[in-house]
C-alpha cells in the first residue's frame, strides 16, 4: 500500500469518531444508526502481518465494494486496528469499537488468544464477531455464543484434514514436533486421537519452546524414533525451522513430514526447493479453480499478493455477514445471527456452506501437495489437489460440542 | 514562575479531568484511561526501585504478571471476592518481590538487572507451563464481581472510579515512601551505599523492603489489568513487560515522583492512537523513543521542570549521570 | 549403552549438534561483549543486526546474484559500517552517561529496524538456499552432519580466534585495551580514542551480522529473528564475566551445548535454562565464570 494511505486512513478514522458521536440517537428503518460498521482487528505489525494485516483489510474492503457499499439502504464502512497480538489490546479495542464507534461485526482475529477475548467481549456486548484466523476450537465449545462465527479452519479440520487422509494412505506411525503453546499441544491431541483411531500408532513427540531457530536436536530425535510421519504442530517460523532441519539432516524423504498447520505464506518463504512433497491441509487456495482465480487476480491487483485462506474467508465471511443484513433488513444482531444461520454460503470460498448453531461454518476442506520446482509451471503454482474432505467428516461432530448454546436448544 | 507553586493546580485539575472522564465518552474511552491507570501505578512502582533507589530491575513483568495471574485465577476458579482476589494479587507479588530482592541485591547494578531478569524468566516458565493459565490463549473471562459487595462492577463507570480511587491510593503509598524518612534512607543508599552502611543503616534490608513493596504495588496494577480486561495473558509476565515499565519511567523521568505516570501515559497513547499507520506503527515508536533519548534525557517531566528553571525540591536529584552503581565501585559485602 | 534412556551415540550427536548452536552464540556475544567491554553500553540491538546481516545477504544474493561467499564478507562490512554510523551520529552522545540510556537508545533502534523490514519485506521471511559446495554431508560415526553445520563451526572458531588474536596480540589490540581501563590517559597518549570506539562498535556489530549470514541457510530468514535472540545473548555474556573475550566464546560454546542436552531430556525448559544457569553463576561468582572480581 501507498505510504499516504495511512493518513488517509487516519482523516477517515477521527470522521468516524466525529460522526460516531453526533449519531447514536436516530433509528431508521430497523438500522440502529445510519451506517453499517466492520472492524477488521488484525495484526498490522507483528508476526502475523502476512497471514492477514493490511490484505485482511483490503479483502474486507473489497467485498464490501462487491457487494455496492450499501446494505438495505445504509452505507457500509471499514475501519481497522492492530491488536499487537496481545489480548487485551485486542479486547480493548473491541469494547471501544462496539461502545463507542458503532461497529456492529467485527472480522479477522488472528491470534487465538486475541480471538477468545473479542469472543468474550461480543458476547457480552452481544454484537458480531467473525475469526478467520485462529485455530482455537474453545469458540465453537466451551467459549461459543450467537454472536460468534468461527469460518475458515479450526484445530479439528486441520487434525481431521491432514491426519486422517495420511493415515488412510497408509502413513501410521507418528512423531509429533510440537510447539510448546496451547495451540500446538491441542493440535497434537487432536490428531493424535485421529490416528489412533484410524489404527495408526504414535511412538513420541518433542515439545519445543516457541521461538526455537535451531531444530537440528529434533530434527535427530525424529530420525530416531523411526516414524514414517513426523507430524509437524507449529506454524510460521517454527514450522519453515523445523521443515528445513528436517531436510538438512536428511530425515524427509525417507520419513515425510506433515504439516498440520501451514499457510500459503509459509511455502512461499520455504521455497518450493525444500517444501516438495509436504502435505497440508487448507481451506482456499488460490489456484483451485475458474472462480478462486478470478477472485485471487482481483485481490492480486489491489494487494500485490496472491490471498491465503484467511484473507478468502474474510471476504467470504464478509459478503455473508452483509447478506444477512439485507435478509433481516436490520442490523439488529439477534435478527443477522438468525439469518447468518439460516442462509446458505455459495460462492468461490465454499459451496454448501453453513453455520451451526454453535457458530461454526461447515464447508469442504482441502488436503494439498507442494508440487516440486519442476511441475510449478509459472508464478505462484505451488499446490495440488490431494482429496477433498467433506465439512461434515472435516469439522466436530455438533454432538461432541460443548457449546451452552446446544444443550438449551436440544 | 517556580514549578512547585504549579504543582498543587496541575495536580488538581489533572485529578479533576480523570474524575470527568466517564461523563465524556466521545472525547475519550473510560476503559482505555483505566488501563493506563494500571501503567501508571505499574511505572510509579517500579520508580521507587530505579529512580529513588537507584536499583534496576529487568524483571518487574514477574510480579506484574503474577498479580494478574493469581487474581484472575482465585476470583475465576474460587469464587474469591474481588477486592480480596486483587489484594492477594499484590500481597503474592510482594512476597516474590521479597524473594527476587533477597537473591538479587546480593549484587548491584548490571548484574543485579540480569539475576531480576533471569527469575523473570523462570516465572514466565512457570506461567507458560502451569495447568490454569491457558499458556497463550490466557486466563480468559474472569468475571469482575463486585467490590465490597456492593458496587457492580460490570458497570464500566463503576469499576472506573474503583480502579481510580486502587490506583489513587497506590499512588498515595508511593508518594508517601518517597517523602518519609525511609524514602530518605532509600535516596542516601542511592547516592552513596557505604556511607548508609558506615551509618549503621541495615542496607540490604531497607532494599528487600522497597523491592517487596515495589513488587506488591506492581502486583496490584496487574490484578486490576486482569480485572478490566476480565484476562491474563502470556504478555504480562513477558520481558517486554519488563522493557517497557523502563521505558515508561525513562520517557517521563525517573527523578521525579509522578514522571513514570506521564510516562506511562505517552506510551499507552501512542500504542491507542498510532494504529491508523498499520505497518509503520513499530518503526514511528521506536523513532519517537529514539528522538527522546537524544533530545530529553532527564524525560518529560525533568525537562519541564528545567525549561520553568527549577526543580522540585524533593526528591533531590542525583548527580545527573549515575542514578545507579554499575557495580563497580563497590559491590556490597557478601 | 544408555544415559537416562538415551542411548550414548545420540548423546554424541546431540553434543555436536550444540557445539554448532554453541558457535552462533559465541560469535554473537564475543560482539557483544567487546562492545560492552569498550563502550560501556549493553547493546540491545545486537539481534537485529545479526537480522540485518541475514537480510543483507539474502538481499545481495537474490539482487545482485552475488555467490554465498561474497556475502560472507560484504554483508558484515556492510553491516558494520551502518553500525559505526549509527554509533557516530547518536550513540556517542550518550557517553559518560547512565549506560540505560544507552540501552534505550539501541532498544529503539531494535524497533525501527525490525518494524522497518516488516513493512519493506513482510513478516514471513524468505528462502536462501546452502551454497552449492557445502550441500553434501559428513559421516562422523556416530552421526551424519551436515557439511554446512561443520563448516558454520570451522568458520565460527576462526573468526573468534581472528579476533582474540588482534586483540591480544596486536597494537590496535593494546590501544584498545588500553582504552577500555583508561579512555582519557589512552587520549593522552594521542590515540584518537572516539576512532577506536566507533571501530570497536563496528566490529562488534560486524560479528553479529556475520553470524547472521552463517545462519542464513539453515535458519529462517525473517525480520524478527533476532529479537529473542538477544537475551540469550546478554545471559551468555553475563554468565561469562562483562568484557571478558575469552568467557563470552567459551561460555557460548559450552550454552550452546547445555541447550542442546536439555532439548533432549527437558525441551520445553530448553530457552529457559540459560537463565537458571545465570541465577546459579551470578550467586556463586558474583563476576561471571571469567570475569575478573574488581573492587
Amino acid at each position: 500500500m501507498p505510504a499516504k494511505t495511512p493518513f488517509k486512513a487516519f482523516a477517515l478514522s477521527s470522521m468516524v469518531l466525529a460522526m460516531g458521536a453526533a449519531s447514536g440517537a436516530v433509528a431508521s428503518n430497523g438500522f440502529s444508526d445510519d451506517v453499517v460498521r466492520i472492524g477488521v482487528l488484525t495484526d498490522m505489525s507483528g508476526i502475523y502481518t502476512d497471514l492477514s494485516g493490511e490484505a485482511a483489510v483490503e479483502a474486507v474492503r473489497m467485498a464490501v465494494e462487491d457487494f455496492g457499499g450499501e446494505v438495505g439502504g445504509v452505507p457500509v464502512d471499514v475501519i481497522y486496528g492492530d491488536h499487537r497480538n496481545r489480548a487485551d489490546t485486542g479486547a480493548s479495542r473491541a469494547r471501544e469499537w462496539y461502545d463507542s464507534e458503532g461497529v456492529d461485526m467485527i472480522n479477522d482475529l488472528s491470534n487465538s488468544g486475541v480471538a477468545l477475548a473479542v469472543a468474550a467481549v461480543a458476547e457480552e456486548r452481544q454484537r458480531h464477531a467473525i475469526v478467520n484466523s485462529s485455530s482455537n476450537i474453545g469458540l465453537t465449545n466451551d467459549y461459543c455464543s450467537p454472536y460468534v462465527t468461527h469460518y475458515t479452519y479450526d484445530a479439528h479440520s486441520l487434525a481431521h484434514g491432514t491426519g486422517k487422509s495420511i493415515v488412510e494412505d497408509g502413513g501410521d506411525t507418528w512423531f509429533f514436533l510440537t510447539v510448546d503453546f496451547a495451540f500446538g499441544i491441542g493440535l497434537e491431541e487432536q490428531v493424535s486421537e485421529v490416528v489412533r483411531e484410524a489404527g495408526g500408532q504414535v511412538v513420541g513427540a518433542a515439545r519445543h519452546p516457541l521461538d526455537t531457530t535451531d531444530f537440528s536436536s529434533y530434527a535427530l530425535q525424529a530420525q530416531a524414533s523411526g516414524a514414517e510421519i513426523i507430524g509437524i504442530a507449529s506454524t510460521g517460523a517454527d514450522a519453515i525451522n523445523a521443515i528445513n532441519a528436517l531436510a538438512e539432516f536428511g530425515v524427509t524423504p525417507d520419513q515425510r513430514p506433515a504439516a498440520l498447520l501451514l499457510w500459503y505464506d509459509d511455502i512461499v518463504s520455504l521455497g518450493l526447493e525444500t517444501a516438495q512433497g509436504l502435505m497440508l491441509t487448507n481451506a482456499f487456495y488460490w489456484d483451485a479453480n475458474d472462480e478462486t482465480r478470478e477472485f485471487s487476480e482481483r485481490f492480486y491487483e489491489r494487494t500485490g499478493r496472491m490471498p491465503n485462506m484467511a484473507h478468502a474467508g474474510n471476504y467470504s465471511s464478509t459478503i455473508h455477514y452483509l447478506n444477512a443484513v439485507e435478509a433481516a433488513g436490520s442490523d439488529d444482531p439477534d435478527a443477522v445471527s438468525e439469518q447468518m444461520r439460516e442462509l446458505e454460503i455459495n460462492d468461490f470460498f465454499a459451496k454448501g456452506g453453513y453455520i451451526r448453531p454453535n457458530g461454526r461454518m461447515v464447508h469442504d476442506q482441502y488436503l494439498w501437495e507442494v508440487k516440486a520446482p519442476d511441475e510449478s509451471e509459472y508464478d505462484y503454482d505451488f499446490m495440488r489437489l490431494l482429496t477433498t474432505i467433506p465439512g461434515e467428516e472435516a469439522f466436530q461432530p455438533l454432538e461432541n460440542s460443548t457449546c451452552h448454546l446446544l444443550d438449551n436448544d436440544q | 514562575m517556580h514549578l512547585r507553586s504549579l504543582t498543587w493546580p496541575l495536580l488538581i485539575v489533572g485529578l479533576l479531568a480523570l474524575i470527568a472522564v466517564p461523563f465524556f465518552p466521545q472525547l475519550v474511552y473510560s476503559v482505555f484511561v483505566m488501563k493506563t491507570l494500571c501503567f501508571v501505578l505499574f511505572a510509579c512502582a517500579f520508580n521507587l526501585l530505579l529512580g529513588h533507589t537507584g536499583i534496576l530491575s529487568f524483571g518487574h513483568a514477574a510480579f506484574f504478571g503474577s498479580g494478574a495471574y493469581i487474581t484472575g485465577q482465585l476470583v475465576k476458579a474460587y469464587g474469591v471476592p474481588t477486592e480480596l482476589g486483587i489484594l492477594a494479587g499484590g500481597l503474592v507479588a510482594a512476597l516474590l518481590g521479597a524473594v527476587i530482592g533477597a537473591l538479587a541485591i546480593r549484587r548491584s547494578g548490571i548484574y543485579l538487572a540480569m539475576i531480576t531478569l533471569a527469575i523473570s524468566q523462570l516465572v514466565f516458565f512457570f506461567f507458560l507451563q502451569a495447568p490454569f493459565t491457558g499458556a497463550e490463549d490466557g486466563l480468559q473471562r474472569i468475571p469482575r464481581g463486585t467490590f465490597l459487595g456492593v458496587i457492580d462492577l460490570n458497570s464500566d463507570t463503576a469499576l472506573y472510579y474503583v480502579v481510580l480511587g486502587i490506583v489513587g491510593v497506590g499512588l498515595w503509598v508511593v508518594w508517601r515512601t518517597v517523602h518519609s524518612p525511609f524514602g530518605q534512607v532509600l535516596r542516601a543508599i542511592r547516592e552513596h551505599e557505604p556511607r548508609a552502611i558506615s551509618l549503621g543503616y541495615p542496607v540490604a534490608r531497607y532494599k528487600v523492603m522497597v523491592f517487596a513493596l515495589s513488587a506488591g504495588l506492581s502486583g496490584i496494577a496487574g490484578s486490576l489489568k486482569a480485572i478490566i480486561f476480565q484476562l491474563a495473558a502470556l504478555y504480562d509476565v513477558h520481558w517486554h513487560t519488563s522493557g517497557d515499565v523502563i521505558l515508561m519511567t525513562l520517557l517521563g523521568g525517573m527523578n521525579t515522583v509522578l514522571g513514570p505516570a506521564v510516562g506511562a501515559a505517552i506510551v499507552s497513547t501512542l500504542n491507542h492512537y498510532l494504529d491508523p499507520f498499520g505497518a509503520w506503527v513499530t518503526v514511528i515508536t521506536g523513532v519517537v523513543f529514539m528522538a527522546c533519548v537524544l533530545t530529553f534525557r532527564q524525560g518529560v517531566v525533568g525537562e519541564l521542570g528545567k525549561l520553568l528553571g527549577t526543580r522540585r525540591s524533593a526528591p533531590p536529584q542525583p548527580p545527573a549521570t549515575r542514578p545507579y552503581s554499575t557495580g563497580k565501585p563497590h559491590e556490597p559485602t557478601r | 549403552m544408555d544415559i537416562f534412556g538415551v542411548p550414548i551415540q545420540a548423546l554424541m550427536g546431540q553434543l555436536m549438534l550444540g557445539i554448532v548452536n554453541g558457535s552462533f552464540y559465541a560469535v554473537l556475544s564475543l560482539g557483544l561483549a567487546i562492545i560492552f567491554g569498550v563502550l560501556k553500553i549493553v547493546n540491545f540491538a545486537h539481534g537485529a543486526f545479526f537480522m540485518l546481516g541475514a537480510f543483507t545477504a539474502f538481499l545481495l544474493a537474490q539482487h545482485l546474484g552475488a555467490s554465498y561467499w561474497t556475502t560472507l564478507l560484504v554483508a558484515p562490512l556492510a553491516v558494520a559500517l551502518f553500525g559505526m554510523l549509527f554509533e557516530w551520529l547518536f550513540l556517542r552522545r550518550l557517553y559518560g552517561l547512565d549506560p540505560i540510556y544507552g540501552l534505550l537508545l539501541t532498544f529503539s533502534l531494535v524497533l525501527v529496524l525490525e518494524g522497518g523490514f516488516r513493512v519493506a519485506f513482510g513478516s514471513s521471511g524468505q528462502p536462501f538456499v546452502t551454497p552449492e559446495a557445502l550441500r553434501g554431508t559428513l559421516n562422523l560415526g556416530f552421526m551424519i552432519l551436515p557439511l554446512y553445520r561443520g563448516f558454520v563451526i570451522i568458520a565460527a572458531l576462526m573468526i573468534c580466534l581472528v579476533t582474540w588474536f588482534v586483540i591480544e596480540r596486536t597494537a590496535l589490540g593494546a590501544s584498545l585495551r588500553a582504552a577500555t581501563e583508561r579512555a582519557e590517559l589512552t587520549q593522552a597518549f594521542g590515540i584518537n580514542v572516539p576512532r577506536l570506539v566507533t571501530l570497536t562498535y563496528g566490529v562488534g556489530v560486524g560479528l553479529a551480522a556475520f553470524a547472521g549470514v552463517l545462519a542464513a541457510p539453515i535458519f529462517h530468514v525473517n525480520p524478527s529473528m533476532g529479537s529473542s535472540l538477544v537475551i540469550i545473548i546478554f545471559a551468555v555474556v553475563v554468565i561469562g564475566g562483562l568484557g571478558s573475550i575469552m568467557g563470552a566464546i567459551v561460555t557460548g560454546l559450552g550454552l550452546g551445548v547445555v541447550e542442546g542436552f536439555t532439548r533432549v531430556f527437558y525441551s520445553e525448559f530448553s530457552s529457559t535454562i540459560v537463565f537458571l544457569v545465570m541465577v546459579l553463576v551470578l550467586l556463586l561468582r558474583p563476576a561471571g565464570l571469567f570475569g575478573r572480581e574488581e573492587g
